[in-house]
């Protein structure tokens, strides 16, 4: 099987080595993968913060790059839940706005084969366990476009439960919003920052080292807070668990 | 007390104040989560519970879709009962209706139930202006009331105060208002209450005028309905000579078949009880039984207007549940107060920009008091997808565009101060357009990462203030892609 990774424009630029990792996890688990070198950002930015007109030409952009793969993959529950819930709510409007149906016509073949990480793994190659070796206690944060956004119910879950010497450790108030919500963190920067302080604190309290999420964004924004309140505890992303092995324990 | 919230300052500097408020954020946790579990234990009950949420949705959209209609029902029904409707287009009619027929009462005093719709046209205010009293009864709205202050939630309007705050309300406050608190109140929720019942009992007894709200309407027979727990809603629908309701035009269900759906699904949602400790029906007025003249004033209020948009419109369907209040994040954190507009929370930062417009910097601001994160949506029990409104309304405030107001069409400008947000948005989406720009800017990025600054100017400064930036790696995805992969296609 042949497909593309998405990796997003954030974790091109800040988190590569989310990006190796899913390249190394795909490979091993016999996936052939490719890194349309044209790609650049979903427009979720944009769409999110009212300038809805900017982000069509981003998903036209998205339909170019990808229309020929058999699946998209991304690391990222946030700019999946965009291509798969927003992309043809975003053709439906431009239809009814009379801009005509070339831009549901570009997304209609891509929005269904795009697939968050951890869906694709337990819903495409249908394996949970990995082969992975992590050995630490890891809590996981189940992010809002992952959680209510796609419904990744229990699947990230499953996939950390199998990795071997990893202790999952429940996060109170996992299912609350860490605060980040893109352009949200700047224009309501007091909020987003309490938010991240009470999800940072319960993550302390599970004793965990590290805590794991499916999306750098939110990641970013809780690792920075973690930073700032000196707690010792590491933000991973899930791609970056999963990809390491015994016999490989580094990317 | 300001009731109308008009002129008070765009959400973030609100809730800049309340989020380093540390009894106000130990109020609104501790209540926020009580609740929520408990909603959560009480629609796990329900066996079709999504299926009645459906319902609810359809019933509440077919209505409006064919709103006008059944509003000619109701002002059938309630004629024939023996009321009589008024219709008001906006506060100022609607508060002009009211006042006039206090006044022709020739009482100078009523007793209100707690109603959103009253508090939304600031109808306390326009009956003090007149020299008339209006005394809340609801014990959240009294404690509100006495204390000189505003309502910061739906369904609990003094969430953000706790017992100690009330005692200390009740003891200086109520001799002012009538019958004073008991000597040596302490804090206990039954001495509390006590003290409330004591206060309001004078008041319904002695009343001649009740105002109420509704949160609904039946159109077959014109009833409307309020439902409660605490039975002073009861005394103010039975107990006066003449009734006031004051309703939204979208609180109309078409029959009692359809009402059945909403009374399982509100208290659940809202105070997580099966059904609600009370729950009155009125229909005109009937001889020896309860106030003999009943006025039901018909408020519009930006809600025709609410109503052509599209996307918007949903807003409609609220049912007043507060669920999604209390399972709001920033909600949580900014408290009610921080949404300047009498409704708070996710389903105030769709509605109060849609009934008010989006002029104001509050309302301009409040579309964006959400992170998105879909809780809201979630927990709606008539399903309104809050994020779809708030990016909606973003969109509207950024770029503005075609709106109806009063009735008209009309065209919004942009919003102010989003000049500089938009081009860097629109410079944002060439480099997107042209993934060769966004290498460079990448590389740029890695190769001066050993300068870059821990905290940032401009509107960055927000980030660097509570949180530390990642590090710039040294080489961004793509170029070690292109290095190990050579930009072909396939890995190995």
């Amino acid at each position: 099987m042949r497909v593309a990774l998405f990796l997003t424009c954030v974790n091109d630029t800040l988190y590569p080595d989310t990006g190796r990792a899913v390249v190394k996890l795909l490979t091993r688990l016999g996936v052939e993968v490719d890194f349309p070198m044209a790609q650049t950002c979903c427009g979720q930015a944009h769409y999110n913060t009212g300038y809805r007109r900017e982000a069509e030409p981003l998903a036209r952009h998205f339909s170019d790059v990808f229309g020929e793969y058999e699946a998209i993959v991304t690391p990222s529950g946030s700019c999946g839940a965009m291509v798969r819930e927003l992309y043809p709510r975003m053709a439906a409007r431009a239809r009814a706005e009379g801009r005509g149906s070339t831009l549901a016509t570009a997304l209609a073949p891509v929005v269904p084969k795009t697939y968050e990480l951890t869906e694709f793994l337990v819903d495409v190659l249908g394996v949970t366990d990995v082969g992975a070796y992590y050995p630490h206690r890891v809590t996981y944060h189940p992010t809002c476009h992952g959680l209510r956004g796609l419904g990744l119910g229990d699947r990230p879950r499953r996939l950390l439960q199998a990795v071997k010497g990893l202790e999952l450790v429940e996060l109170p108030g996992a299912d609350e919003c860490c605060g980040f919500g893109g352009t949200f963190a700047l224009k309501n920067a007091d909020v987003s920052a309490a938010m991240g302080a009470d999800k940072v604190r319960n993550a302390e309290s599970t004793g965990a080292e590290v805590l794991c999420a499916a999306d750098n964004s939110c990641l970013m924004h809780i690792g920075g807070t973690m930073a700032r309140l000196r707690t010792g505890m590491r933000p991973v992303h899930i791609a970056e668990i999963l990809a390491v092995t015994e016999e490989e324990p580094t990317l | 007390m300001s009731g109308t919230f008009v002129g008070m300052p765009a959400f973030p500097a609100a809730a800049h104040e309340a989020v380093r408020d540390q009894t106000l954020r130990g109020n609104l946790r501790h209540a926020t989560h009580t609740i929520r579990a408990k909603r959560e234990k009480a629609v796990a009950e329900v066996a079709d519970w999504a299926q009645l949420r459906e319902a609810g949705r359809r019933i509440k959209d077919h209505t409006l879709r064919h709103l006008d209609r059944y509003l000619e029902q109701v002002e059938e029904a309630v004629t024939a009962a023996g009321g009589t409707v008024h219709w008001a287009v906006d506060a100022d009619e609607a508060n002009r209706i009211v006042t006039d027929l206090v006044k022709a009462t020739g009482e100078s005093e009523v007793v209100k139930v707690k109603s959103m719709a009253t508090q939304e046209i600031g109808l306390n205010e326009a009956l003090e202006a007149e020299g008339i009293r209006a005394y809340e009864t609801d014990l959240a709205e009294l404690i509100v009331q006495l204390g000189k202050d505003r309502p910061s939630h739906i369904l609990v309007p003094a969430i953000h105060r706790n017992r100690g705050e009330i005692r200390d309300i009740f003891a200086r406050e109520m001799r002012e208002w009538g019958r004073p608190a008991p000597d040596g109140l302490t804090d206990t929720p039954a001495e509390l209450a006590e003290a409330a019942r004591l206060h309001l009992r004078e008041k319904f007894l002695r009343a001649k005028v009740g105002v109420s709200g509704a949160n609904f309407m039946v159109a077959e027979t014109g009833t409307l309905v309020v439902v409660e727990s605490e039975g002073n809603g009861r005394m103010c629908l039975t107990l006066p000579e003449t009734l006031i309701s004051v309703v939204g035009i979208e609180k109309i269900v078409p029959t009692w078949r359809d009402l059945e759906v909403f009374l399982q699904t509100l208290p659940r949602s809202s105070t997580a009880e099966r059904m609600n400790p009370y729950t009155s029906t009125w229909t005109g007025t009937t001889d020896g039984d309860g106030p003999r003249t009943f006025h039901l004033v018909l408020l519009d209020n930006g809600r025709t207007d609410t109503l052509a948009d599209e996307v918007g419109r949903q807003a409609l369907r609220c049912i007043r549940c507060s669920a999604c209040l209390n399972v709001c994040p920033v909600y949580e954190r900014a408290g009610g107060h921080a949404y300047g507009s009498v409704y708070p929370g996710p389903i105030g930062a769709i509605l109060s920009p849609q009934l008010r417009g989006t002029a104001s910097e509050i309302d301009a601001s409040l579309p964006y008091a959400s992170s998105l994160c879909g809780a809201c949506y979630e927990v709606c029990p008539v399903a309104i997808d809050i994020p779809e409104v708030l990016v909606h309304l973003r969109e509207r405030v950024v770029e503005g565009g075609p709106v109806t107001r009063a009735g008209n069409k009309v065209v919004l400008k942009p919003a102010k101060g989003h000049a500089a947000e938009r081009a860097a948005m629109r410079a944002a989406r060439w480099a997107f357009a042209h993934p060769g720009a966004l290498r460079t800017g990448q590389r740029l990025a890695s190769r001066t990462r050993r300068f870059h600054p821990r905290t940032l100017p401009g509107p960055g400064r927000a980030w660097s203030g509570s949180r530390d930036l990642p590090p710039v790696p040294a080489e961004p995805f793509r170029d070690w892609w292109q290095r190990t992969h050579g930009g072909k296609d396939g890995a190995k």
